[in-house]
C-alpha cells in the first residue's frame, strides 16, 4: 500500500515485516528514529515474538546481536558514524563467525571535527570487514533492500549492512509502497541457521584457528562474497516476482546506451545525478549513470560490462582516503584495468555539504571536455584552504584548524588573537 | 515541480509542517518530498524545512535554493537570516504575522510580486486560540491550501489526523480551517483590487 512517511519509519516497518526475533538498540543520529520506531512496535504488540534489548553502547548492540544470532535468532541492529567505529571489533567478529545479522548504517561523517551530517566515511571504514554492503538510492529502495538483506544474509550465513544516507533519506518524507505481511512471508522464509548454539548438539562458534587453517577460513569468507555476486541478482529477480518492483541487484544502469561518459556513484545522490544527466542529454551530451548497489562484494564484472564502451568514467563519492584519494574509484579502476579509459575521482558531499545540480552540471561539462583533474573536491572553497595554509606558514602556533576556519567564515564570530 | 521552503524556529513545528504538507500533497495524488535542514537543533534557533511537490517521481535531493513559495513561521527571522533568498519572481510569500508587508519592512522587496501571492495570516494567534500553544505550522498549512491547486484543505485536515490525535488534532483542524477562510477573504480582496 502506498504511504507517505519518513525513511526511518519505512525501514522500521520493513524490518518488522521481516519478523526479527532480537533487536539490539543504542541511539545515535541519524539512525535513532529507526530503532525508536521498532521499539514502539514491540511495546505496542504490533511486532510480536521479538525481544527489543536496550544496550549500553554500540559495542554491546552488535555483541548482543552476535549472541542472539548464534543462538538461532534473526537479529537486527542499526547504527551510524562513531557508533559503527565503536563496534568495530564486533563488526569483524560477526562476519568472521558467519552470522547473518542485518544492520542499517544511516550514513554519517566521522569526527573529528564532530559532524552529524551525511557522507559515507563510516561504512567505508568497514568496507574490508567482511560484511556485504548494499546502498539505497531512495526510501523505497531502503525498505526493499532490508527485506532482501535478511534473505541474502541467511542464504550465505554472512552479515549484511544496508547503507542509507543519513538525514537525506532517513529524515525525508516520501512515497513508499509498503508490502503486506503475506508478501514478505512468501519471500522470506523463517531463519534456518547453518550453525546454532544448542546444548543438545554442542558446537563451538568462534574456535581459535592458527596458521594451519586461518588462510582457508579467510578464503572461504571471500568465496562466500563471490557467491553473493551470483545470488543477489537472483534474489532481486525473486523480489520482483513477489513485489512487482525492481530493487536490489548489483548495479543500476541509467541511459548508458551510446554514453561516452559514465558517472558512477552510490546512494541518494544518484537521483540528483540522474536529473543532471537528463539535462545534459537534452544538450546533446552522451552521458549516462551507473549506480552501484552492492559495494561489497564489489561487482567487478558487472561494472566492466556496463562501462565497456565509455571513454571516461567519473566516480562521485562521499568519502575519501586521506593520503591517496578516492575509495570507490580505486575499486572501479581495478574493475576496468587494462582498458584505455580515464577514471576520475570526485569527492563530494562531505559532512553534509549539499551536492547541487548546478555544481554537478558544471563538473560534468568539465569532465566531458577532459578538463577535470584526477582528483577533484566538488565545491571546495580554496580561499578558506589557502588562508589556513598561509596562517600555518606564518606562525608556529597557528591554532586548531577547525576553529580557525569557523572564525574565517564567520560561524564563530570572536576575533583571532 | 513546485518547491516550498519553510522558515521558522526550533519548537514551532517547522519540520512537522513540511512533513504534513507532503502528506497533504500525497493524499491529493501527487509525489512529494519533505526534508529538514538540520543545524542547531535548539528551541528558538532558526530552522529550515523543505517540501517539493510534483506529478512525477522526485529524484532531486539538493536543498531548495529557488523556492516557488516561502512560508515564514516567525517574521523576526526576516532580519536575521536570508529568508527571501532565491524566491522566484512568480513566487508566493506567506507570513505568520498580524502586520502588513509594508509594516514588516518588505514593501520594496515585494513590489514586483503579484498581490495575490503575498499573504499574511495570524497563525500564532490562531494556534493559541484553538490549540493553546504557539505552534503556527498547521494554521499556515491551512492558509497555504487556500492558494489553490497544490493541496486542499481536506488534504491538510487528513494530514493533521495522521500526525495528531484527540483534542490536539481537533484544535489544529479548527485553526487550519480558520486560517483557510482568512486567506480566501484576502484573495477575494486582492482579485477585486486587481479588477
Amino acid at each position: 500500500m502506498l504511504e507517505q512517511c519518513e525513511g526511518s519509519h519505512a525501514v522500521a516497518k520493513a524490518v518488522a515485516l521481516s519478523r526479527p526475533e532480537v533487536i539490539c538498540a543504542y541511539p545515535i543520529s541519524p539512525q535513532t528514529h529507526i530503532v525508536e520506531g521498532l521499539g514502539e512496535m514491540v511495546k505496542s504488540g504490533a511486532l510480536t515474538r521479538c525481544e527489543f534489548i536496550n544496550v549500553e553502547s554500540e559495542f554491546a548492540a552488535l555483541s548482543v546481536a552476535i549472541g542472539a544470532s548464534a543462538a538461532g535468532a534473526r537479529a537486527y541492529t542499526a547504527t551510524a558514524s562513531q557508533g559503527l567505529l565503536f563496534m568495530a571489533e564486533a563488526v569483524y567478529n560477526a562476519s568472521g563467525l558467519g552470522l547473518p545479522i542485518v544492520m542499517t548504517v544511516a550514513n554519517r561523517a566521522i569526527g573529528a571535527p564532530i559532524n552529524i551530517w551525511n557522507d559515507h566515511t563510516d561504512s567505508m571504514s568497514m568496507r574490508d570487514a567482511g560484511w556485504l554492503q548494499i546502498f539505497a538510492e531512495t526510501n523505497q529502495e531502503a525498505l526493499d533492500l532490508h527485506i532482501q538483506a535478511f534473505r541474502i544474509a541467511e542464504e550465505l550465513s554472512l552479515p549484511v549492512m544496508v547503507c542509507m544516507d543519513g538525514f537525506i533519506l532517513t529524515h525525508a518524507y516520501e512515497r513508499v509502497d509498503m508490502p503486506n505481511q503475506a508478501q514478505v512471508d512468501q519471500f522470506l522464509p523463517p531463519y534456518e541457521p547453518r550453525q546454532v548454539l544448542d546444548p543438545n548438539e554442542p558446537v563451538t562458534i568462534g574456535a581459535m584457528v592458527g596458521p594451519e587453517a586461518f588462510t582457508e577460513v579467510r578464503y572461504l569468507a571471500h568465496a562466500k562474497q563471490m557467491q553473493a555476486l551470483a545470488l543477489m541478482p537472483h534474489i532481486a529477480e525473486e523480489f520482483k516476482q513477489v513485489f512487482g518492483r525492481d530493487s536490489g541487484g548489483l548495479v543500476k544502469p541509467y541511459r548508458l546506451d551510446d554514453a561516452d561518459t559514465i558517472v558512477i556513484a552510490l546512494g541518494s545522490v544518484l537521483g540528483t545525478i540522474k536529473d543532471t544527466v537528463d539535462d545534459l542529454r537534452l544538450e546533446g551530451v552522451k552521458i549516462g549513470v551507473l549506480g552501484i548497489t552492492s559495494f561489497r562484494p564489489f561487482p567487478i564484472e558487472a561494472i566492466r560490462d556496463a562501462t565497456a564502451n565509455a571513454k571516461r568514467i567519473v566516480v562521485i563519492e562521499k568519502c575519501f582516503a586521506v593520503g591517496i584519494g578516492g575509495i570507490v574509484s580505486r575499486d572501479v579502476r581495478s574493475a576496468v584495468q587494462n582498458r584505455q579509459q580515464t577514471v576520475l575521482t570526485v569527492v563530494a558531499g562531505l559532512g553534509g555539504r549539499p551536492i547541487t545540480k548546478a555544481s554537478l552540471h558544471k563538473l560534468l561539462i568539465d569532465t566531458v571536455a577532459d578538463k577535470l583533474e584526477q582528483l577533484t573536491f566538488l565545491d571546495l572553497n580554496w580561499e578558506v584552504v589557502n588562508r589556513v595554509l598561509a596562517r600555518e606558514k606564518k606562525q608556529r602556533r597557528s591554532g586548531p584548524i577547525a576553529e580557525g576556519i569557523l572564525r574565517d567564515i564567520g560561524t564563530v564570530s570572536s576575533p583571532m588573537s | 515541480m513546485f518547491q516550498v521552503r519553510i522558515h521558522g524556529r526550533g519548537g514551532q513545528g517547522v519540520v512537522t509542517g513540511a512533513e504534513m504538507l507532503s502528506i497533504a500533497a500525497f493524499l491529493g495524488g501527487r509525489h512529494a518530498q519533505a526534508f529538514p535542514s538540520f543545524g542547531s537543533e535548539r528551541m528558538g534557533a532558526p530552522v529550515v524545512a523543505y517540501c517539493r511537490i510534483d506529478d512525477q517521481e522526485i529524484r532531486l535531493r539538493e536543498p531548495i535554493l529557488q523556492p516557488d513559495a516561502l512560508i515564514v513561521q516567525d517574521p523576526t527571522l526576516l532580519h536575521q537570516v536570508n529568508v527571501l533568498s532565491g524566491l522566484k519572481d512568480t513566487g508566493y510569500i506567506l507570513i505568520n504575522t498580524t502586520r502588513t508587508f509594508d509594516e514588516l519592512g518588505l514593501g520594496d522587496f515585494v513590489k514586483g510580486y503579484q498581490a495575490g501571492h503575498l499573504l499574511t495570516v495570524p497563525a500564532t494567534e490562531l494556534a493559541m486560540k484553538h490549540v493553546g500553544r504557539p505552534v503556527p505550522n498547521v494554521p499556515l498549512l491551512g492558509a497555504f491550501a487556500a492558494l489553490g491547486g497544490l493541496i486542499t484543505l481536506d488534504g491538510v485536515l487528513a494530514a493533521i489526523d495522521q500526525k495528531f490525535r484527540g483534542t490536539v488534532a481537533q484544535g489544529n483542524k479548527a485553526a487550519a480551517r480558520e486560517a483557510y477562510e482568512i486567506v480566501m477573504e484576502q484573495e477575494k480582496k486582492a482579485q477585486v483590487h486587481h479588477a
